[in-house]
Formats: C-alpha cells, structure tokens, sequence
C-alpha cells in the first residue's frame, strides 16, 4: 500500500545479484508489505491439481486420440455433450465467468494480506470479510522456520513461519519469494537478538547465476539458500545406509513384523489363505508408503551453527530448514532404542515451546533434532543445542551419562542398592548428576536415556514420595519444563539425595534465570565491527552463551552419598 | 523405620481450618452419590445389597478420617526467590517454583468456599506439570498473596 511496486520485487528481484540485505532492508522497514503474487494460488495448489485431475480423466479419451490417431475412440465426453446441445458459447461463458471470479478472488485476498516488521514486532494482517491481526513481539521468537513444499518449490517460493510459545501461535508468511524469506529470516533474527550492529550491505557475490532459468535451478539445488550469512556446514553426515539402518530396525518396525505375523498366521490356522493375503496387500503397501515416506523426508539432513542459534534442515522434495535461537530448547533427551544398540546410534530430541504445524526429520515431531547418530554426532549436536554447557567437563559428564555402567565415581549420585527392587537392571545407572550449567538426569540400563534441563529452562522443580518409595527411604524428584516429549524425571532414589537435589536445583533456576539474557540473545554483545569491505566481523557462536554473573552454589558432592542437611 | 520427606529450614503456612468444612461436606457428597449408586442393587434383590453400600460408606469414612491430616500437611511459603509448596502424607509432593517463572495466578471461588470465606489460589507456569494449587485459603489472604506474588514476578521477570 506504501509501495505498490515491491511486491513484484518480492515476487522475482530484477536484479538478481542484487545484495540480498537490500531486500531485507525494504521488507522490515516497519511499513506493510505484500507477499508474492502467487501466493492464493500456491495455498489452494492441492485443490488446483485435483480439479485439472478430474478434467483431464474425463478428456483422457480425447487426449489420447489427440496424439494417437488411431486410438479406438468412440467419443461421449463432456465436451461431445456441449458440442451436440449447441452449448458450446454459453459454456466458454461460464468457464470465463469462473476464471474472472477466481482471479477476482484470489487477487483481493493477496491484496489484503500485508506484513510489517518493526524492531519490535512481526504483524500479519489478512482476510476480506473475517479480518484477522496477529502481532508477534521479536524477542519472544522461539524459532524461525522456512518452509519449501514441493509445488511451491517449483515456483522458488517458500513459506516462512514465525514460531511462537503456545498452541497455534505461529506467525506465517505464505508464500514468499525463496531469496525474500532468506533475507527476512536474517533480519527478523538480527532486529530479535537485540544486537545493535546493523546489518551492513554484503558484497555482491561474485558469479551468481543470471537468468531466471539458472536462478531457479540455483534456488532448487542448493539446501540453504543463505550463501552469506555463517557458513552452515552440517555437523552431522546422516548416510543413506544408517538412515535405512534406522528406520528399518525402529519400534514401528518391530510391530510390523509381529502384525504381519500374527495376520500370516491366523490365516494359516483359520485355512483362509486367501483372505489372509488379502489383508496383507494393503498393509504392504501402506507399510512401503510409510518407510518411503520417513525415508525421503530425513533425507539431506542438516544441523549447523549460526551466530543465531541452531539450524536443522531437511527433506528431499518438500524442504524445511528451521532456525533455533539460543535459549530455546527447554530440555535435550538422547536415547537408544534397544534394537540400535549394536550399532552405537543414538537419536536427539529437544522440548520447546512452540509447535510448528510442519512434521521434522523422519517425519516425526520436530521435537526429533537428530533422527539417527553416533557418540560422535550426538557430542556435536550437544554443543550445538546447549552452547552454554560447552565446556569439556559437561561434555565428559554427558558422555558417562550415555555409556556409563554406573561405577559410582563417574560424577552421577545413582540409586542405592536397596532400589534395585524397583529398579531390577538400571539402579547402578540410574541416578543425576548436576553441572554448572544443567541438571543431567541418567536412566535406564536397557533402554538407555539421558536427559538435559538448563538451569535457566527450568520452571519449577518438584519431589514426591509414595508409600512404596517411602518403606525403601526413597524418592523421585522431577524437573518442570515447557510440554514435550521429554518428562525430566527421575525416580527411585536416595530420599536424602533427593532432597539435597531438591534444594540445589531449585536455587540454581532461580539464579539461572535472573541472569539469562537469551530473549534477545546478541544485546550483550560489543557493537560489531565492520571489516574494510563494509562486511560484518560475524562473531562465534558462542559468545550467545548465557552468562552466569554469580557463581552458582557448590556441586553435589561426586560420587559421594549425599549428606542430609547439608546447606546446599 | 520410616522417614518422611522434609525440607530443612522452612515453616510452613498453612491453609485455613475451616478448608476442613469443605472437604467433609464434599466428602459427605460423595457418600450419598457412592451410596445412590447401590441403590439399583435392592432393585434387583440381590443379597449383598446392604454390603455394598456400607463398604462404599466406609471407604469414605475411612478416607474422612486421614482428611484433617491431610489438611493439616498442606503447606507453603514465600522465600526469597521462590514459592515452595507441600501436599499430602501418604503420598508427599514438594515443588519450589521461581517468582519469575509465573505466567498468571488464579483465584477460584466456588459456591461452598465462598460461604465459607474461601479461596483457591492456583499458581501457572509455562509448565502443565507445576501443578501449585493451594487450596483453602482465606479470602483476603489469597487476594493479598495473589497482589504479592504479582509483585515479586514484576521484580523478578525472565522469559520462558
């Protein structure tokens, strides 16, 4: 409305080696902006493919004899019965008619659909009879994630969707051009990490591609279409191999095998052969759908550090590439599941507060950060998600929390024999460990698992005691995050460990959060300097750590039992 | 030999005496619904009949005897940079939750508590398993606790 000509610009820059923050600079000038042209059309795709579907199988007769002269057609479509009826005029009327209104349509919602990014908010406004405004404040940015369906992929347009804590709370940007949502995912996190550098113009990049033609191919090789913000090298190498592995050897696939066999079974005992295959065929194909499905989703996974936070992307067709601020993971769970035991591998997930409306890796929640991954792997990925539990120490202590037999002197106040009653294989393993930066919580001898809550996630924490757990001088404590997959708790053990856990984990969250900045992440940081190109001097990730200003109250005593009383 | 759960250093506050009333008369409700609930048995003439709606009165009876230790076990205090809360005896509950991790207090009245002068103050975090309601609180307390604990958040503010 300010500027009716950008929209065109958003749609396809007419210079396309122009320097990407220039766009970014016009898109969150604080006035509203349009998304691309397309963008009614990209939404309704599905509808569109389905009617052009339903066209053509009833044209596909006629189509055939089109290209194949001889084909036996014996007419009787649509078409034949407007030519006889002499409809034809009134009939082009119509589909005219449709069209116009369509267009009509289509043009007035993108015309009512306007952004705006200040330095304050992101605000979408949209509808022509039900109008809706939704204002999202920036330094509550959970994520940002850009979402590239297949269709509109085509088209080199992206989705960009603001998340925010809380059910259906999510600010989209449906759609945009591939190089705008780039651009503005940039800028929405620079104006959010409250850092007071501004972005400085980038150089032009030297051979880039020119012509609408190669762009697009550009736009829909490359995984991450942000060649100069941080270099986002995976840190991960997800093979196809161990992704097969893991998909294949997967609790879903245990049931399988058991339902085919009960199914194959049954019908052998009830002498019905044929009923039996019956039932089979759909399974199978389902079952193939189903792996192919988890299979080309998880396919070129990514996971890299950026001065902004964690950076997952995946997907072979349709892709999603989701930017994690540091400060919002809630809690990290890294767990086996029995059957990839003889493969060292591991998968990832995190807690957070919002929920985006897009399935992750392995078409899984995308609470699953990393799908499949050795101890290698798992390490790296720990760095990356909890930046501020970096130092080697917490990563040793991590790394006896996943294969550590429980020795008693590895750094973990475990359970003592007398819960082995409760905890027939697990006890020696099963117990907290406390370090500067996060609760560490280790369980399960089987099924091995290790939960991480930073301090400054940590909502509440609570202790319980049961009859049972009482008679065994027993208890269970439990960390309070935002919902998720992972329930920080931990039972069965010492009732006086558990209260010295009690009182230190409480402490610790409350000093933890008074002195967390990670809301607007990069504020603390010094004024960036700006190299002789005019190129941002972009700082290491890890200066987004949350600073502790006071030391926090002495560890749990390693390995030692924990004194009653001890004033923590 | 048994030892309970306790937090070293705090003294608890605790929730109103008349809560008791509250409890027995919901208690007394249930019996008569547990109760009705036999009634179809004398219907049908079975045998047992009387069986069933003593042992369902029982239960409650028997659980309306624990009721006043019960109340007696819930408890809380503001410390400096946290609210800590108790519950239960057999089955015993602490939880400290940070001033600044609070995103809204409740104040929840219904019609027998506000007979009573009661209220029911719920504290809410980002987190569904917090779970801090204290219950039975006198109305002016709670409404004053409620202004208190606002308070402090204000001071004490921090994001998710």
């Amino acid at each position: 409305m300010t500027d009716p000509d950008l929209p065109s610009d958003v749609a396809a820059p007419r210079h396309p080696a122009a320097p990407v923050t220039a766009l970014a600079a016009a898109l969150s000038d604080g006035d509203w902006h349009r998304l691309h042209p397309a963008s009614p059309l990209l939404k309704g795709g599905i509808a569109l493919i389905a009617i052009i579907g339903v066209v053509i199988s009833n044209l596909r007769e006629r189509l055939i004899e089109m290209f194949i002269p001889d084909a036996d057609y014996t007419g009787g479509d649509p078409i034949d019965l407007i030519v006889q009826s002499g409809f034809v005029g009134w009939a082009l009327l119509a589909v005219l008619g449709v069209l116009l209104v369509l267009v009509g349509i289509f043009y007035v919602s993108w015309r009512m659909h306007t952004f705006r990014i200040t330095n304050e908010v992101v605000e979408v406004r949209s509808g022509v009879v039900f109008r809706t405004n939704r204002k999202a404040r920036l330094d509550r940015i959970q994520g940002i994630n850009i979402v590239r369906p297949f269709f509109a992929r085509l088209f080199g347009a992206a989705k960009l969707e603001v998340n925010q804590a809380g059910q259906d709370a999510n600010v989209k940007l449906e759609y945009l051009s591939s190089a705008a949502a780039d651009a503005l995912r940039r800028e929405i996190l620079r104006l959010a990490s409250g850092t007071r550098a501004t972005s400085a113009a980038t150089a032009t990049q030297a051979g880039a591609p020119t012509g609408v033609i190669d762009r697009r191919m550009g736009e829909f090789l490359a995984p991450e279409l942000d060649p100069d913000a941080a270099p986002p090298a995976s840190v991960v190498k997800l093979g196809v191999g161990r992704l097969l592995g893991s998909i294949v050897l997967s609790g879903a696939s245990v049931f399988i095998v058991i339902a085919g066999v009960a199914v194959i079974l049954s019908s052998i005992w009830a002498d019905a052969a044929l009923i039996g295959l019956f039932a089979l065929i759909p399974g199978i194909i389902g079952v193939v759908g189903f792996y192919a499905q988890r299979f080309l989703k998880s396919l070129r996974y990514s996971i890299a550090g950026t001065p902004d936070g964690v950076r997952v992307g995946f997907g072979l067709l349709s892709t999603s590439n989701e930017t994690l601020p540091p400060g919002r993971i809630h809690s990290v769970k890294v767990s086996q599941p029995l059957l990839w035991r003889p493969f060292d591998w591991w998968e990832v997930k995190v807690n957070r507060a919002s929920h985006s409306s897009t399935n992750g890796a392995a078409g899984q929640q995308n609470t699953t950060i990393l799908p499949v991954g050795n101890l290698d792997d798992v390490r790296r990925v720990l760095e990356l998600v909890l930046p501020d539990f970096l130092d080697q120490e917490a990563i040793a202590l991590a790394g006896r929390g996943l294969t550590g037999r429980g020795t008693g002197t590895d750094g973990y106040t475990v359970s003592p024999p007398r819960a082995a009653v409760l905890r027939w294989f697990s006890w020696r393993r099963n117990g907290f460990a406390v370090a500067p930066a996060a609760v560490l919580l280790r369980k399960g001898a089987i099924w091995r698992e290790l939960i991480i809550v930073p301090h400054p996630r940590v909502q509440s924490v609570s202790m319980a005691q049961g009859p049972i757990l009482r008679r065994l001088r027993l208890a269970s404590v439990h960390v309070h995050t935002v919902a998720g997959p992972i329930s920080a708790q931990l039972g069965a053990i010492d009732a006086a460990a558990a209260t010295e856990f009690f009182t230190w984990a409480a402490d610790a969250a409350v000093r933890a959060s008074s002195a967390d900045t990670s809301h607007r992440w990069r504020a603390a940081e010094p004024v960036v300097a700006v190299d002789a190109h005019g190129q941002a001097i972009v700082p290491p990730a890890t200066s987004a750590v949350d600073p502790f200003a006071q030391p926090l109250p002495p560890v749990v005593p390693v390995g030692a039992p924990a004194t009653p009383g001890d004033p923590a | 030999m048994t030892t309970r759960l306790d937090l070293p250093g705090i003294t608890w506050r605790r929730v109103s005496p008349k809560f008791l009333i509250t409890e027995f008369l919901g208690l007394a409700v249930t019996a008569i619904v547990l109760a009705g609930a036999t009634a179809p048995l004398y219907l049908v003439g079975w045998d047992l009949a009387p069986w069933a709606t003593s042992s369902a009165v029982g239960f409650v009876l028997l659980f309306a005897a624990f009721t006043p230790r019960r109340v007696r076990a819930i408890g809380y205090q503001l410390r400096e940079d946290d609210l800590v809360f108790r519950r239960g005896i057999l089955f015993q509950r602490f939880v400290a939750v940070p001033y600044g991790r609070m995103q809204l207090v409740d104040i929840n009245r219904g019609p027998l508590s506000r007979w009573l002068g009661l209220s029911e103050l719920k504290f809410v975090t980002a987190a569904a398993s917090t779970g801090v309601t204290i219950p039975g609180l006198v109305a002016a307390d709670a409404d004053e606790l409620r202004d208190r604990l606002v308070e402090l958040a204000e001071s004490r503010r921090a994001g998710l």
